[in-house]
Parts: structure tokens; C-alpha cells; sequence
């Protein structure tokens, strides 16, 4: 695969190709479930830190001693072979964490935006913000015990979607469920490439 | 590396954010990486790397060589070692500075993987 890249120290070592796939949504859509059922390892958590220091300031003498936080995001990891793995990473849910957006964005593949139809409004800035940066997305509707079941139709109407966005139910917690998600945004992608990857 | 206290009257102090801390300690101060680092950047150790021949290194440091035997991203080596990414870049700019591991930056929004890869990617799935 000629997407394999080298070690440029020469070690002979292989570097995989990672593929980034952000999986956005509301607060409690299921980003973290989806995340876990996925996921080849624990899910892991890594953190950001949320400092006005990381902007546009090269060094700040005595931030070591300055108070600050951070925001937590999820990620997971997809082995598709020795060569290529695939990353998820959960969005930060708050939409003041935008900044933080831009950063897991770059380079992504795609995006799965999970929509929970109790609160449908809880996904619209996602749908946005992806729809906005020409990102590639699908979204799943994840399918609550106790949440009321719409059509597809009527949930695509209510978000307004475009007709080429794939639209599909999905049970966050369900791996192969999960799955089909990532395949439905993957063939998109290659749609959008006007390749289409054959069944 | 956690304090108790919520500190002062902040915009972004809630429960929603994180606990209060001061994750730049460890890295004298210093918030901006030499270089640019993406989540899934690889960093890869020198085959000879040999982090004890560095003594004003962190055991922090340290892991990371250990770490990166094998190339790993970023974002991992940030969840392995309980730290922020923010702070991970730092200290993987000082490895670099030292020579004793290389990045690999992934291709950035330029790329498209092309199909071969897409047509792995889905076959690969549906084999999960």
C-alpha cells in the first residue's frame, strides 16, 4: 500500500495511516457508548487543557503556577490491519468547547453525528458544523428504550438534511449496530469521491 | 497534578469542565510545542534512543521513549500517561529537540485516502 509511510530515520519500521472519524451529537446522545462499543481497546480518555495560553501565546512565564482545566474526550481504536487503523474520538459535548472541535477535526475522515429524538435540537450544531466545513457525515439516530420512534422521513425532516446525508437508526451501545454506522459514513465518503466502494 | 480548590470566579469552572489544574507545571512553564503534533501524529523512538543518557529529562520523558518502541499517536501516549495532550506536545518537543524520537504527521485535509484504502476500511469493519 503506497498510503504506508516510512520511518525517515530509516529504522525500516512501518508507520500505519490513521483515519480520524469524530462522533458528535448532543450531551447524553450516546457518544461515549458508541465510543466504547467500538473500540478495540478500553476507551480511553485523553484531555485538552482549556487555557488562553494555547492561543496565539508561545511561552507564559509562571502559567505553571496558574490554575486552569481541562475537557475530557473520548477516543477509541479500530484495527483494520497492521497498516491502517482507524481512531474515534468523541466531541466535546458543550458548544463553548468549539475551539477543541477544529483541533479533532482536522484531517478527519468523517463524522458520525448521533441524534437522540427526545431532544433532536441537541444535534443541529453539529449538523452545522460539519455541514459548514464540507466535512462528510452520517447520522445515526440512537434508539433510547424509552425514546419515542419517528420515521426516518419525519427525522430527516425535522433536521432538515440534506437528501445525499445517509440517515439511519442505530443502538449506541450495540457493536455490530455501531458498525454499520461507520461502514454507511465510510461508503459515503467514497460516494462523495464519486467512487463508489462496491458490496 | 490536581488541585482541590475551584480556584477563582471562572467562565469555564462548572462541573461541566474538568477539575482544576496546573498542567504546565512539568513543563517549566513552556505551553507551545517546537512543532505541531495532530492526535493521531506517530511518534517513533530512535532504535537507539537512549533516554538515560539525557539526565535532565522527566521520568515523564522517559515513558514516552519507552512508549514510542513502537509508533504510537499522540493522543494514546497522552491517555497512557494520564496527561494532557497540550503537555504531551512539550515533552515530545523536547524528545525531538534531542533526537531520540521522530514524528510522523498524518497527511492533513489535503488527503483523501483513496479507494483502495475506503474499500478496506468498510471490508475491514464488516469483518469486526
Amino acid at each position: 500500500m503506497d498510503s504506508v509511510r516510512y520511518d525517515r530515520n530509516g529504522s525500516g519500521v512501518r508507520i500505519p495511516l490513521a483515519l480520524k472519524i469524530l462522533i458528535a451529537g448532543g450531551f447524553g446522545a450516546g457518544k461515549t457508548t458508541l465510543v466504547s462499543a467500538l473500540s478495540e481497546v478500553r476507551p480511553l480518555q485523553t484531555e485538552e487543557v482549556l487555557t488562553g495560553a494555547g492561543i496565539g501565546v508561545d511561552d507564559l512565564s509562571g502559567v505553571e503556577g496558574k490554575s486552569t482545566t481541562t475537557v475530557a474526550m473520548d477516543f477509541g481504536r479500530i484495527t483494520i490491519n497492521e497498516d491502517l487503523q482507524v481512531y474515534l474520538f468523541g466531541t466535546p459535548g458543550q458548544d463553548r468547547f468549539w475551539f477543541l472541535w477544529d483541533e479533532l477535526a482536522f484531517g478527519a475522515l468523517g463524522a458520525v453525528v448521533l441524534a437522540d429524538t427526545r431532544r433532536l435540537a441537541d444535534c443541529f450544531p453539529s449538523i452545522d458544523y460539519f455541514e459548514q466545513r464540507n466535512i462528510p457525515f452520517v447520522v445515526g439516530v440512537n434508539c433510547f428504550d424509552d425514546g419515542r420512534r419517528f420515521s426516518l422521513d419525519a427525522v430527516r425532516q425535522a433536521l432538515d438534511l440534506d437528501p445525499g446525508v445517509p440517515l439511519l437508526f442505530c443502538d449506541a451501545r450495540d457493536r455490530q449496530s455501531g458498525k454499520l454506522v461507520l461502514i454507511s459514513l465510510v461508503e459515503h465518503v467514497a460516494r462523495q469521491r464519486g467512487e463508489p466502494v462496491p458490496a | 497534578m490536581r488541585a482541590e480548590s475551584p480556584g477563582p470566579q471562572h467562565e469555564w469552572l462548572d462541573g461541566d469542565a474538568g477539575p482544576v489544574v496546573r498542567p504546565y507545571t512539568l513543563t517549566g512553564g513552556r505551553v507551545r510545542p517546537p512543532v505541531g503534533l495532530d492526535l493521531v501524529a506517530f511518534v517513533l523512538a530512535g532504535r537507539s534512543a537512549d533516554p538515560a543518557a539525557h539526565p535532565r529529562l522527566h521520568p515523564e520523558h522517559r515513558r514516552l521513549v519507552e512508549l514510542a518502541r513502537r509508533p504510537v499517536p499522540v493522543a494514546e501516549l497522552a491517555a497512557e500517561l494520564d496527561l494532557a495532550v497540550g503537555v504531551v506536545r512539550v515533552l515530545v518537543g523536547d524528545l525531538l529537540a534531542r533526537g531520540l524520537v521522530s514524528v510522523h504527521e498524518p497527511a492533513g485535509t489535503a488527503f483523501l485516502p483513496d479507494d483502495n484504502i475506503l474499500k478496506a476500511v468498510v471490508n475491514g469493519l464488516r469483518a469486526l
